[in-house]
């Protein structure tokens, strides 16, 4: 469509709106260069992964809650990865692992999160018709959708698909001998993460490129909704930290095929000493947690940017400290950049740097603790709608809380000695990075259903799905903190070869069952979410009675988002409960001087200077309207 | 069977999510309970919230309490002592933020709740909160890392210069062990030399690797400081040492090294823990292949004296086999012959 360009800013423009209804089904739904169109795509596919990597992981808990298990049945499904006494394949058990952190973290929380919201709220929320480049954000999206056709058929090679871990560290991801893996399986991880990695590049241009250059009238960035500048600081972090992820990858391919050694040195495998010297298997650790450790945060700020607009309209008030909540998303971004050894403290780097990473990481604690504070105290003194989106919102802070604290842990280089690579280390991602931008996401998808496809989604199954997750989260991963202390080792196929680790069956058992009732919950909804598609309550053109531009548009927006012209933004967002104002909101769009009973002093002097700015804005509308009669 | 029997269940499970779902959307659009806010369902979901905080906070508890000593883990080195401490301390600080954060947390969302007559209060900032809780986490962190950090300088410094060298190497899927012998020297190695005969590449032109030789446990002496230096051959593992709070991944091509001092024996931890069968074990953190999980390796801590009786007793590589060193010049031969022939 044409009017997905920057011209289409021009107010004379939107006129020839109305004879544009040529879309057919393929430029509509497939090679659609409409973000909402898009945001929704990459929704869809997020779920389709999401639900991948979740069946997966209740593979992989079977083995470790039922070791004694007849797996027979699931033979149809994994074929020879199940042997003849019915056990699961150590190999596949690791491939198992690896492709469920790759999934969740890569498919399923950068691109499912980042990609739908980023997406559907950039251009809804600062006031623009499209993102800055509508073809190359379709373009993301494809380069998405092959990376995944790749990273897909990676799981039905014979050899398995990548099984070294989500890490891929090498020597063990570069070398066939070492694992079968790291065959054709490990070069599919890699093409696949290629074509990702371009695609995030593209998404994240796009986003930044929006947010600076394509905001209406009045939208500052001080009065940004706290959602855009979380996406805005996230894709700063991946432009910046992808890339090396990059050249991390492209290093190891060359490696695995063309004999160089950046990462291999002095191995001797399957009988035979290999050729290599002077590589460094540390370096690879490096370039990958210098991205690695970022894409903590891309996965988390995007939920906390929900989480911030999701809380502050539910409890009706105004979110506490916006200043302060995104100067600690500065905070956040950039200490974000120096922290990444700290998942290296006994790899064998220098200890004097684990001291540095030491000092950086637990400076990095003060920002999310900022944010915890703030989060409480928006909801004190609030008048609280637990929508199911303000229902996942507090369980995220929950889990931010839980998973946070034990960073303090991780993060201090004497303490992880003990506690690197245990199941300590399982809980603590799990809960911080994985399940709270989980619920980060759902608390998403709950509060902007009604703009993405004119329905409500059901409040009583919402609140179901949502005690069921909550709960069952906290039972999959709070007694992983009492097993990784005890010492249970990561990635582990039994636990029966160490004294030390024989115990504790009934624990893995509980886990285990917990984690099959979790991922069943989770089919409540698919079903409310594909029902409600279709069958859902109309919704009202603003729902949740909030503030952001969004819920200006029609109930079904078309490509251009405002049928007439992108509507000027005269306040912040979060104007909630303001003591004179009649209503519980006043929407950004709502001119100061039409609000003189709330305005606070400071206001009042802004009306004069918004009344000179709309009498000029006037006369250049009179003006272009005899021009074109 | 199975087959049937799942997707028999599957299909109930969705008929009866479906009827309880048509079920409450009629009540509810007979109630007209679809257009209010304050509903009962709000309310469940505010006294659910408070149930949650009771529930887990207690069983959180109890589980805490009556778990303890199958999680603690033993300690049975002089550093793990310490790092135990920070840990203790650093569970009793996060702990109180933690009941607090999430007391906080859910009691504002039940106390909160939406009321009809009631409005929220128009709150948007205070600076003076903002910097009270920016500069007391900063306080308490620095507290903590400052005594994580001179924890962290006595256990990375460098060994002493009588620490009692072990070699741990890494392969797929077990630990090659390998002693200085009487001199405290590792001989040489070097990757290309490995055979089936000389797993570890030992490099016997070195004099230092005459005496040097394997074992099948870690023998170590309580009270003495010990220097594990490791390394690996193929791929990346790591030497966990669960009691010792000891870990250090083993690298191809990069030798790293722990050093620590055990302050317990077996015999002693034995005692303690009432049970005869106990064994200080290594395991591999780094994973490394299908073997992954099976890399165990027995420590075991003796008196000094005794452990000194028992390096005594090893016999050096090349004594065990001499073919080692046939092939050495005559000079180097000479020496290597006085420690085969040694009894």
């Amino acid at each position: 469509m044409a009017v997905a360009n920057v011209s289409a800013h021009d107010v004379s423009n939107h006129d020839h709106h109305d004879h544009e209804h040529k879309d057919n089904f393929i430029t509509k739904y497939i090679f659609s260069t409409d973000h909402k169109m898009i945001a929704k795509q990459y929704l869809i596919s997020g779920m389709f992964w999401a639900f991948i990597g979740g069946l997966l992981s209740v593979l992989f808990r079977l083995q470790l809650g039922f070791p004694e298990m007849d797996l027979s049945f699931l033979r149809p499904i994994l074929g020879g990865w199940i042997d003849a006494t019915g056990k699961l394949d150590p190999n596949f058990y690791l491939a198992l692992v690896t492709m469920h952190g790759t999934i969740m973290v890569f498919f399923v929380l950068t691109a499912g999160l980042s990609g739908t919201f980023s997406n559907f709220l950039i251009p809804l929320q600062i006031g623009a018709r499209d993102m800055a480049s509508g073809f190359m954000n379709m373009l993301s999206y494809w380069f998405f959708f092959i990376s995944g056709v790749i990273m897909f058929a990676s799981l039905f090679l014979e050899k398995g698909p990548a099984a070294g871990g989500w890490v891929v560290y090498p020597p063990l991801s570069a070398l066939e001998q070492a694992i079968p893996g790291s065959g054709l399986g490990m070069t599919l991880w890699l093409i696949a993460m290629t074509f990702f990695i371009a695609s995030s590049l593209m998404g994240g241009i796009n986003y930044i490129t929006t947010v600076i250059n394509l905001r209406t009238k009045g939208m500052s960035f001080s009065r940004l909704p706290l959602t855009i500048w979380a996406f805005f600081l996230t894709a700063v972090i991946g432009l910046l930290s992808f890339p090396v992820l990059f050249s991390a990858a492209l290093l190891l391919v060359f490696d695995r095929s063309f004999g160089t050694s950046f990462y291999l040195s002095d191995i001797y495998i399957g009988g035979e000493a290999l050729p290599n010297t002077g590589g460094s298997a540390v370096l690879y650790q490096h370039l990958f947690w210098f991205l690695g450790h970022p894409e903590v945060y891309i996965v988390l700020l995007p939920a906390l940017g929900i989480t911030s607009e999701v809380i502050a309209t539910n409890s009706r008030k105004p979110i506490f400290g916006y200043k302060a909540m995104i100067i600690s998303m500065l905070g956040i971004t950039i200490l974000s950049f120096v922290v990444w050894a700290h998942h290296m403290f006994v790899s064998g780097m220098n200890p004097f740097l684990g001291s540095i990473f030491m000092f950086l990481t637990l400076i990095i604690a003060v920002p999310s603790a900022v944010k915890v504070f703030n989060y409480l105290t928006t909801l004190w003194r609030g008048n609280l709608r637990f929508t199911p989106g303000m229902l996942f919102s507090i369980g995220l802070v929950s889990f931010f809380i839980s998973g946070g604290l034990t960073g303090i842990f991780l993060g201090n280089s004497a303490i992880d000695i003990q506690l690197h690579d245990t199941y300590f280390v399982v809980a603590h991602f799990h809960l911080v990075m994985g399940a709270a931008s989980f619920f980060g996401m759902m608390a998403g998808v709950y509060h902007w259903f009604p703009k993405m496809f004119g329905r409500m989604m059901d409040e009583k199954l919402g609140h179901v799905h949502f005690w069921l997750t909550f709960v069952g989260v906290y039972m999959v991963f709070f007694p992983m903190h009492y097993i990784g202390i005890a010492g249970f080792p990561r990635r582990y196929y039994s636990w029966t070869n160490f004294s030390f680790t024989d115990m504790y069956t009934d624990l893995n058992m509980f886990v285990s069952v917990a984690s099959i009732i979790t991922f069943v919950a989770q089919f409540i909804f698919i079903f409310n979410f594909f029902y409600s598609m279709y069958k859902g309550r109309k919704a009202s053109l603003n729902p949740w009675q909030s503030n952001t531009l969004e819920w200006t548009t029609p109930l079904h927006p078309k490509h251009g988002n405002w049928p007439g012209e992108i509507p000027s933004v005269y306040r912040w967002p979060y104007d909630y409960s303001k003591p004179g104002a009649k209503e519980d909101f006043i929407p950004q769009t709502v001119p100061l001087s039409a609000t003189p009973e709330s305005n606070l002093p400071h206001e009042n002097k802004l009306v004069q200077l918004e009344k000179e700015i709309m009498a000029e804005e006037g006369e250049v509308l009179v003006a272009n309207e005899t021009k074109e009669s | 069977m199975y087959g049937l029997l799942i997707s028999i269940g599957v299909i109930l499970l969705i008929l009866v999510i479906w009827m309880v779902y048509r079920i409450q959307t009629l009540i509810s659009v007979a109630k007209g309970s679809d257009k209010k806010i304050a509903t009962t369902s709000n309310k469940v979901n505010a006294i659910l919230f408070m149930v949650f905080l009771i529930g887990a906070g207690g069983l959180m508890f109890w589980y805490s309490f009556k778990e303890f000593d199958n999680y603690q883990l033993p300690i049975a080195s002089e550093h793990g002592v310490v790092t135990d401490r920070l840990f203790w301390i650093t569970t009793a600080v996060t702990g109180f933020i933690f009941i607090l954060t999430h007391i906080l947390l859910f009691w504002f969302s039940y106390h909160y709740q939406y009321k009809e007559n009631k409005r929220a209060a128009y709150y948007p900032d205070n600076n003076k909160l903002e910097v009270i809780w920016t500069l007391v986490p900063a306080v308490v962190l620095t507290v903590l890392v400052v005594s994580g950090w001179k924890a962290w300088s006595d256990i990375t410094s460098p060994a002493p210069e009588d620490a009692h060298v072990v070699e741990l190497m890494g392969y797929q899927f077990a630990w090659d062990i390998r002693y200085p012998g009487p001199d405290n020297q590792l001989g040489d190695y070097d990757y290309r030399l490995t055979t089936a005969t000389n797993s570890r590449g030992i490099d016997f032109t070195d004099k230092n690797s005459f005496d040097d030789f394997a074992a099948q446990k870690v023998v170590i002496p309580k009270g003495e400081p010990v220097l594990f230096k490791i390394r690996a051959r193929d791929v990346l593992h790591s030497v966990f040492a669960p009691h010792m709070r000891l870990k250090m991944d083993a690298v191809p091509g990069m030798p790293t090294r722990f050093w620590f001092v055990p302050n317990k024996t077996t015999a002693e931890m034995r005692q303690e823990l009432g049970d005869e069968e106990f064994e200080f074990e290594i395991a591999c953190t780094e994973v490394c292949g299908n073997g992954h999980f099976s890399m165990r390796r027995v420590i075991e801590v003796v008196e000094p004296d005794e452990y000194r009786k028992w390096v005594a007793e090893q016999e050096p590589f090349i004594k065990r086999n001499p073919e080692l060193v046939a092939d050495l010049p005559a000079e180097l031969k000479e020496l290597a012959d006085i420690y085969i022939n040694e009894e």
